[in-house]
Formats: C-alpha cells, structure tokens, sequence
C-alpha cells in the first residue's frame, strides 16, 4: 500500500470526551484564537436530553466561535461544533457534517468511535484525534482507524485523566498515539498542530 | 491527503449502488455517504462478503438477500412519541389550526415500523380528530411497512413510549391502547382504521395526494444536500396552502432551497408553515 508522507497538514481536529470532560475542554479549548486554522469536532458523551448548558458554558470561556453541529454544514475553520445529544455526529467526504440518529454504539449516542471513523474515512492522514478522559472504552477503535490512515493521535496520560479507562483503552487500541497530560495537550493543539500548516 | 485505500472503498460502494439501482430500482445514491457506508459495512459482514464489490456481485446472483439488505440500507430506529416537546407542541399549537378543517390528510413520510404513526394516531384521537383524518404511512422498505400495519413492539420499549407520552401531555395512559401479549404491546387495531399504507419513495416519486400535515422525522438526516431539496420539494407540492411540515428535532429548513415558502412556527421545535 502507498503510504502517504508522514508529514500531512491537519485538517480536521477531533475530540472525544466523557467523564470529566468538560473540564478537560475547558482546560484546552480558551486558549485558542478566534483564527485557529483547523475546524474542531467535539464528542462528549452527555444526558440525552441535553439542553445546551455545554456549549453556552464553552461559548462564554472561548475566542472561537462554538456551536452545535448541525446536519449537512460545511465545516470551517474557527468554529468548535459539538455534536448534539442523543445524535451521532459524523463527517462526510465532501467535508460537510451529518447527523444520525442510529442506534447508539458503545452505550453512547453520539458515539465517538462514529466520528472518529468517518474523520479517518473522509481526511485520511490529515484527521487528528485526541482522546480525553472517560469511563468507557468508546473512540478506542476510532482512533485507531486514525493511525491506521496515517493521522495523529493524542492520548491524555491515565493517570491526569479523572477516569483512566477511555485513554487507557485508545492507548491499548493505538499504541502509536502520543500520551501526554492536559497541559502537554493544550501546548500540541494550541501550537504544535498549527505550526505544521505553515 | 486521503489514502487510497478510503478512497477505494468508496468507489467500491458507488459501484455497489448501482447495481442495486439497476437489478432492484432503489436509488441510494443521494444518501448521505459516512452513515450508509457504516451501515453497508455492517451488511457485508452479516452476509460473509468481506468487501463492497463481492457484496455487489452476491447481491446480483441472489434477489432472496435484498430484503435483508434493506434492513441495513434504512434506518429502522424509532420510539413512539419520540422528542415529546415537538408532540405538545403539535398538540397545542397545530391541532387549533387543523380543527378549522372539515376533513383532514396526514402524510407520515418515511414512516419505518409505525412509531410515529401510532403516536399521531393516538393524539389525533384525543384532540377529537382522528374521525376526520386520513393518514399515508409510506415507506420504501415492505417489511417495515408490514411491521407498521401489525402495530406490535416488544414490551420492553412501553416504559421509554409511556413515559414519553405522558411527557407529551397525553391525556390518558398509554395502556389504554395497547393489550400485552406474549412480551409484547399489541396496539389496538382501530387506530388504523383510517391509514392507508404504502410504499412510497422520497427519492424517485412524485407527489399522490393535497395533504395538511407532512411528518417526515429522522429521515431528511440520511440524505444528502440535493436528496434533502428534493424531499422538501415534494412536501412543499403536496401540502395546502398554510399546511404544515414537522420535520426531526435537529432537521431544518435553514440550509435548504425551500426556505423562502416556509415559515417556522414554534421556535426550535422544527414545526413549518407552508406560505400562503
């Protein structure tokens, strides 16, 4: 098989969280600029009836713009979008979002493992995923899907994490993937993941 | 940089919908791809084939496994009174309108098992309409139109249907329409009394009859951009002047070519009124 580069400009940021993970965003996503380069997709799992606290909470704390994804947009650059409770968020080829409402994989709907194998699918080696901390084993599989691409992979050590099992799991699944604590995280996507576009 | 790889895969399902275009005259191509691809994954494994293309080739040789097939192809997910805000808002603010008519067309879109419908059914009947009510409960998919005409589901879905009932603001219990037997809820038959089922295809139809209300949720979602416009298209044409368009809690007109002959009412819950 032809390997792509090992250098390939990111173009898509995906993150998945779920115990405790709203703090971990809040850790890494302030720091942005309102021009980050690369469009951020976030995954947390939460109650399905969720009523938009999260993203009025990251709204107020962030330069850039976040809002609930939405289906069939185009993803742009200087947005966070979050995928919507109790609907799985998934990338298209064409690099426009959808939605799902499919049974739930892994217990979760949205499912992080959905997002990260349709990033994979549609970006290839330029999908990037960081797996924070979680009570599950959900975005194991997906991540590993992005290393099998060619992408970058991100892993919050298990021991930062304020449940261990999620990163321990993506850790099994990619051990390739680089393990590093919150603020390791926040420095790799505020700067290292940018510098790599110039 | 995509690899070669995804890229094949996908040349590989486009090769698969074709054929399935030309041996069994269902269109999927306009399909939003990440989920149908998921889904047909999904397929190969539970039929032994491995890849797209060997799928295609079984599928070609064996018209048997392409009931099956449509298991996989259509999205089968569904509760009764799913999202119960959008049901009291139909309740509270489109029932009014709909009582100024003298006799009334609903058309359930995409209909599945019948979930939806048995919920409309349900709450057309506690608002005193349900006598002047025609309802089309179509579908592309036989076997879940089968499913929808028998009204049977498994018991252990009533706790999440009766609790979003009675969230919905139903007026009564939801055991008052349905016996148990066997492990599972039979619904009483009188409540399609007055359905006409059909298989009907959003893709490649046209529109069949003047309708009032249009409920297509969930399903708009598994269409692409140009799918999607055309669907709407059709609810557009089939409704009367000022009818109505219900669509998913996080489907909406906004990005679609249609917007301009719609107006939202009730702000979020996806509930649109056809311009006069």
């Amino acid at each position: 098989m032809n390997r792509t580069p090992a250098i390939t400009k990111p173009r898509l940021v995906v993150i998945g969280a779920s115990a405790g993970g709203v703090e971990a965003l809040l850790t890494l996503l302030p720091p942005l600029p309102e021009d980050y380069p690369i469009p951020i997709l976030v995954v947390v799992h939460r109650p399905p009836r969720g009523d938009g606290m999260l993203q009025s909470l990251l709204s107020s704390q962030c330069a850039l713009r976040v809002k609930e994804a939405e289906d069939k947009e185009d993803i742009l650059p200087g947005v966070v979008y979050l995928a919507p409770a109790n609907y799985h968020l998934l990338v298209e080829p064409n690099f426009r979002l959808s939605l799902s409402s499919e049974e739930p994989v892994n217990f979760s709907r949205p499912s992080i493992d959905l997002l990260f194998e349709t990033a994979a699918d549609a970006c290839g080696a330029s999908a990037v995923g960081f797996i924070l901390t979680g009570a599950n084993a959900d975005g194991a599989r997906g991540l590993a899907r992005i290393c099998a691409a060619g992408g970058l992979a991100y892993v919050q050590s298990p021991s930062d994490a304020q449940s261990d099992a999620m990163p321990a799991a993506a850790l099994d699944a990619c051990p390739t993937a680089a393990e590093l604590d919150l603020q390791g995280l926040k420095k790799a996507l505020k700067n290292d993941l940018p510098v790599t576009l110039q | 940089m995509r690899m070669p790889a995804e890229m094949r895969e996908e040349v590989e399902m486009s090769l698969l919908l074709e054929a399935i275009l030309a041996r069994y005259h269902y269109d999927f191509r306009g399909y939003s791809i990440a989920s149908l691809k998921r889904r047909l994954k999904q397929a190969a494994e539970r039929f032994d084939s491995g890849t797209f293309l060997n799928l295609r080739d079984r599928l070609l040789m064996e018209p048997a496994i392409f009931p099956q097939l449509l298991d996989y192809l259509t999205v089968q997910v569904s509760e009764m009174f799913r999202d119960p805000p959008f049901f009291r808002a139909l309740r509270e603010e489109v029932l009014p309108h709909l009582k100024t008519y003298p006799s009334l067309k609903v058309w359930i879109a995409g209909c599945s098992s019948g979930e939806e419908l048995y919920s409309m059914a349900i709450l057309f009947r506690e608002e005193g309409l349900e006598s002047r009510t025609i309802f089309y409960a179509t579908d592309i998919h036989s076997g879940a139109l089968h499913k929808a005409e028998a009204g049977i589901y498994s018991i252990e879905r009533l706790a999440q249907f009766s609790k979003n009932y009675q969230d919905a603001g139903g007026k009564a219990s939801l055991s008052d329409y349905f016996t148990a037997a066997y492990g599972n809820a039979v619904f009483d038959k009188t409540l399609r009394r007055q359905t006409v089922f059909s298989d009907h295809s959003l893709v490649s139809d046209s529109v069949f009859a003047e309708v009032h209300l249009v409920c297509c949720r969930n399903v708009l979602i598994y269409f692409d951009k140009e799918l999607q416009n055309r669907a709407v298209g059709l609810f557009k044409d089939a409704l009367v002047r000022r009818g109505f368009l219900a669509l998913g809690a996080k489907e909406g007109l906004h990005l679609s070519c249609h917007k301009q002959n719609f107006a939202e009412i009730s702000h979020g819950k996806r509930i649109y009124q056809k311009r006069g």
